[in-house]
């Protein structure tokens, strides 16, 4: 009977000190930039450059050469050296690194991105006129006045700050879009979906909404539903702007309403993820620009306790929001109502702007892509209802293929712990669930595939009475799970 | 009643949490020196490559042991004393048992070559391979792989991943082709190459010649090639590790001898998973089974029989998968085992980069392999349980697809090379 010196010597504290980055002497082919990525990174640099001179107001500030120059010059560098970048490896999941990064793994830049994304959404809801937002009839400055000439032909109006926000959403998008296509080449599913969220965003989202502006209709973004976009079915959008444009206003009401009805029905047949990672804004940004943030999620239960309480508690207070005003108005004939408005302005800015916006865009570096899709987001909520109880679409695992190597949990956006089913052979059928695949995507065994079953009862237990299924989830909340006997 | 586990890889842990659930009262104690937690051993590439963190390997939430009441204890064994029930621990005391499961899983061959022990010498199985890797690669400019198979192809991606040259020595004229059939085996040899690894194929180890301090600093090869290398990586193969019980009571071979319901010879004594060899009478083989899902399996038999409850091991319809860079493979049933009589049909993608084959044996199927395509465990396992005909699983190939929605589909195009193939 022996064990080794060396085995018995072994003392190593796994959990305090962890394992690190491999500290290589010389690293024998680190290869030199090719010529194209440095022609790239330098239309980045160059596009900055201008960008900064023009925010100061310097040479060609508001003109068309400008804008091409900064802000068109740093989106094609960027997309080119996503694309140079992933061009020169094999297809397939490269995630080499991401733990050893300090801008992906919550490290020193994690934490300067984040607060300078933070900052951004600061300055544009309470602070504007530092972005250079146009007052008293005075043309935009500073950063705004860069995307003027676009926001002239495309609204008639000059730039302000919304406009700006629009154009740097749907450029990042886009730009991080072209990203997404080259990493997953080999990938079908994910090149059909981001090619999806970008059309989505560029014509639903943007154009299509800054057409209302130029022809003064209502405003409305075609991908957006209530209660996400909580005002669309409020007093003051439905009675005060669509019922007073005529035809079209009644148009959109109908659209706006039927996004509303369509919710259940599609979600039944495809799951959340027809919606959130496939149409959404926020999802789309999260799909695109969040996508090298996604293993930072917390999978925690104690994470997922206090997600189904907040996620439920905003759809809740979205509910009893819109109620108020309706009955308010009925109340008074007042679009704001007599005692209502202050619910309304609460909600705007607690909801709107600091969760959804600062918190849940500006703290992709440090707290993952869908902080405010998991925790926030009531149209979430009302997806993941129907998803949980009354859908066909599930995830399925491949029979006893799991080796438990955690893949799947670790880049799930979501905070899932994918790998306790799937090492269990058990359907996944959770709530959040976004469908964006990207745990069968990593999954170096072949276990996951995200589908839709010709009937939602055949998915777990219980799940051919939804209703019940319901109130028992109501008694009982989820535990951790455990292994099951064969 | 106390039940000690010894080892808290996925054969110990399942085994664990399963007793817990059939015995809500016995005390239930893991011991491992390798690490506080379970950890899924699979997983170690990925924490080298920064593809996860240690913490993301461990498959339960740390309080899921403390809720089960299962006592963890973080040391080695040192002696286990079969008549007296105990177990001698390294940082001091003893331990008493009533009942002892035995899953210290394998190690890495070693076949006596010539400087085997030098530093910089070492295999990839736990974390103390991990920790030693993250040590070497500190002082390594090129590496050599000796021995082709899973565990070498994932050694050579670490290495390649942070910056490192690596050449593989392979024994055999083709990669890994003691498993996989010869068209398969160029595919992943082909692969390897393009990855820019060197691949010497039909070229064995000689010996590991080390410097004044006893580190390697080259191999020489059975062709007498001398190539400098600080880091030689031992992957051909694992063995069951018996260190432990070697020299006890308890009866080994090549690993702990057991019975079907993993009992050894000495009463109360059990073993399971990688370290276990199933004894069969009147079959000349015995059963040794040395991959993720068997011990999983055997852990869930090994609990039974420590509740008191009689259970008896099926190894059912063998399968596996893997992935070799970016080829996922998948294999079922009876692949490349030389069955007498035995027939193929298969079919490679134009791109080389999938491949499906079907082995059967008069009409009835008895294997299935893919490369590059995802196929359901479950569909196949019952094909090749119930010996279906070839031309039912021909004309129902596309239900064992399970790749991801929008990928393109290959059963048609393999069925249609098939059919011509038999005409």
């Amino acid at each position: 009977m022996s064990l080794s010196a060396d085995t018995l010597s072994y003392e190593f504290d796994e959990e305090e000190i962890g394992f690190g980055k491999p500290q290589v002497a010389q690293t024998a082919h680190a290869q030199p930039l090719s010529g194209g990525l440095k022609f790239s990174l330098a239309m980045v640099a160059v596009g900055l450059l201008s960008l900064i001179v023009q925010t100061a107001g310097g040479l060609l500030a508001g003109s068309w050469l400008g804008l091409a120059l900064s802000l068109g010059l740093l989106a094609v560098g960027a997309a080119l050296a996503f694309w140079l970048q992933h061009r020169g490896s094999v297809a397939g999941i490269k995630h080499d690194g991401i733990y050893f990064s300090g801008l992906l793994a919550r490290g020193g830049a994690a934490w300067i991105a984040g607060i300078g994304m933070t900052a951004l959404y600061v300055l544009l809801y309470w602070f504007p006129q530092v972005l250079g937002q146009p007052v008293d009839g005075a043309g935009p400055t500073g950063l705004i006045r860069v995307v003027d000439p676009l926001a002239r032909v495309m609204t008639g109006y000059p730039a302000e700050k919304w406009f700006l926000y629009g154009v740097l959403y749907t450029g990042a998008i886009l730009v991080f879009g072209v990203r997404m296509m080259m990493k997953y080449r080999h990938d079908r599913y994910q090149q059909i979906r981001t090619a999806s969220v970008a059309f989505f965003q560029l014509i639903f989202a943007w154009f299509l909404p800054n057409l209302l502006v130029r022809f003064r209709q209502p405003y409305m973004e075609f991908n957006g539903v209530w209660p996400l976009k909580q005002d669309y079915l409020w007093p003051e959008k439905v009675a005060g702007q669509f019922l007073g444009a005529g035809p079209f206003g009644l148009f959109l009401l109908g659209f706006a309403i039927a996004m509303v009805i369509a919710t259940p029905i599609l979600t039944y047949f495809f799951g959340k993820r027809w919606y959130c990672s496939w149409v959404c804004g926020c999802g789309g940004l999260a799909e695109t620009l969040g996508d090298p943030f996604r293993q930072l999620s917390s999978k925690s239960t104690s994470a997922w306790k206090i997600e189904r309480w907040l996620v439920h508690s905003v759809l809740i207070a979205v509910l009893a929001v819109t109620a108020s005003l309706w009955i308010d108005y009925k109340m008074t004939g007042n679009l704001y109502g007599s005692w209502a408005g202050p619910l309304r302005q609460w909600y705007g800015f607690f909801i709107g702007a600091v969760f959804s916006g600062v918190v849940g865009v500006g703290f992709y570096p440090l707290l993952g892509s869908r902080v405010w899709c998991r925790f926030g987001c009531p149209q979430a909520a009302i997806l993941g209802l129907v998803q949980r109880f009354f859908s066909r679409f599930r995830i399925t695992t491949n029979g006893g293929q799991c080796m438990s190597c955690g893949n799947c949990s670790t880049y799930c956006e979501m905070g899932i712990d994918v790998r306790a089913y799937a090492e269990k052979g058990e359907n996944i059928v959770r709530a959040s669930c976004v469908g964006c695949g990207v745990c069968a995507a990593v999954c170096p065994r072949g276990v996951l595939k995200l589908e839709n079953g010709a009937t939602h009862a055949d998915r777990y237990h219980g799940a051919e009475r939804p209703i019940s299924a319901l109130f028992d989830a109501l008694e009982h909340s989820p535990k951790l799970t455990m292994p099951r006997n064969e | 009643m106390h039940v000690v586990i010894i080892g808290n890889g996925i054969t110990g842990a399942t085994a664990a949490l399963e007793l817990r659930q059939l015995d809500h009262d016995c005390k239930i104690t893991m011991i491992s020196g390798e690490s506080k937690y379970h950890y899924a051993r699979p997983a170690l590439m990925y924490i080298f490559m920064g593809h996860m963190s240690y913490q993301d390997t461990k498959p339960h939430a740390d309080q899921i042991w403390e809720e089960q009441r299962i006592d963890l204890v973080r040391d080695w064994i040192t002696g286990i004393d079969t008549d007296a029930k105990q177990l001698a621990l390294h940082k001091g005391g003893d331990l008493g048992y009533d009942k002892l499961l035995i899953a210290t899983g394998a190690k890495s061959n070693k076949f006596g070559w010539p400087g085997q022990d030098l530093e910089g010498v070492q295999g990839l199985y736990d974390l103390p391979d991990l920790q030693r890797l993250h040590e070497t690669v500190q002082r390594t400019r090129q590496a050599v792989i000796v021995g082709g198979g899973l565990i070498g192809i994932e050694l050579a991606e670490m290495l390649h991943s942070c910056g490192l040259p690596v050449t593989f020595l392979v024994r055999e004229d083709s990669y890994w082709n003691n498993i996989l059939p010869a068209e398969e085996s160029r595919m992943v040899s082909r692969l390897i190459r393009e990855a820019g690894f060197g691949l010497k194929l039909e070229t064995g180890l000689k010996e590991i010649e080390g410097d004044d301090s006893g580190r390697a600093c080259a191999v020489i090869t059975d062709t007498d090639e001398r190539i400098e290398c600080q880091l030689v990586g031992l992957t051909a193969g694992v063995s069951p590790n018996t260190d432990l019980v070697k020299d006890t009571a308890i009866d080994t071979g090549r690993g702990v001898f057991v019975d079907w319901s993993l009992r050894t010879n000495v009463p109360d004594v059990l073993a399971a998973g990688d370290c276990a060899e199933i004894v069969t009478d009147g079959d000349a083989r015995n059963l040794l089974q040395q991959v993720w899902y068997t011990g999983k399996r055997q852990a869930r038999i090994a609990a039974q029989v420590l509740a008191g409850r009689e259970a008896i091991y099926d190894p059912g319809i063998w399968y596996n998968s893997a992935k070799f860079l970016d080829l996922e493979y998948h294999t079922y049933g009876q692949v490349n085992l030389c069955v007498p009589d035995e027939q193929n049909l298969y079919w490679e993608h134009a791109n080389g980069n999938h491949s499906i084959r079907i082995v059967y044996l008069q009409d009835r199927v008895i294997g299935i392999n893919t490369m590059g395509v995802r196929f359901r465990h479950r569909v196949c396992e019952a094909w090749i349980a119930e010996q279906r005909p070839l031309d039912y699983v021909l004309e129902h190939l596309a239900d064992a697809n399970f790749d991801p929605e929008f990928f393109r589909r290959f059963e048609a195009h393999a069925t249609a090379q098939f059919k011509e193939a038999l005409v």
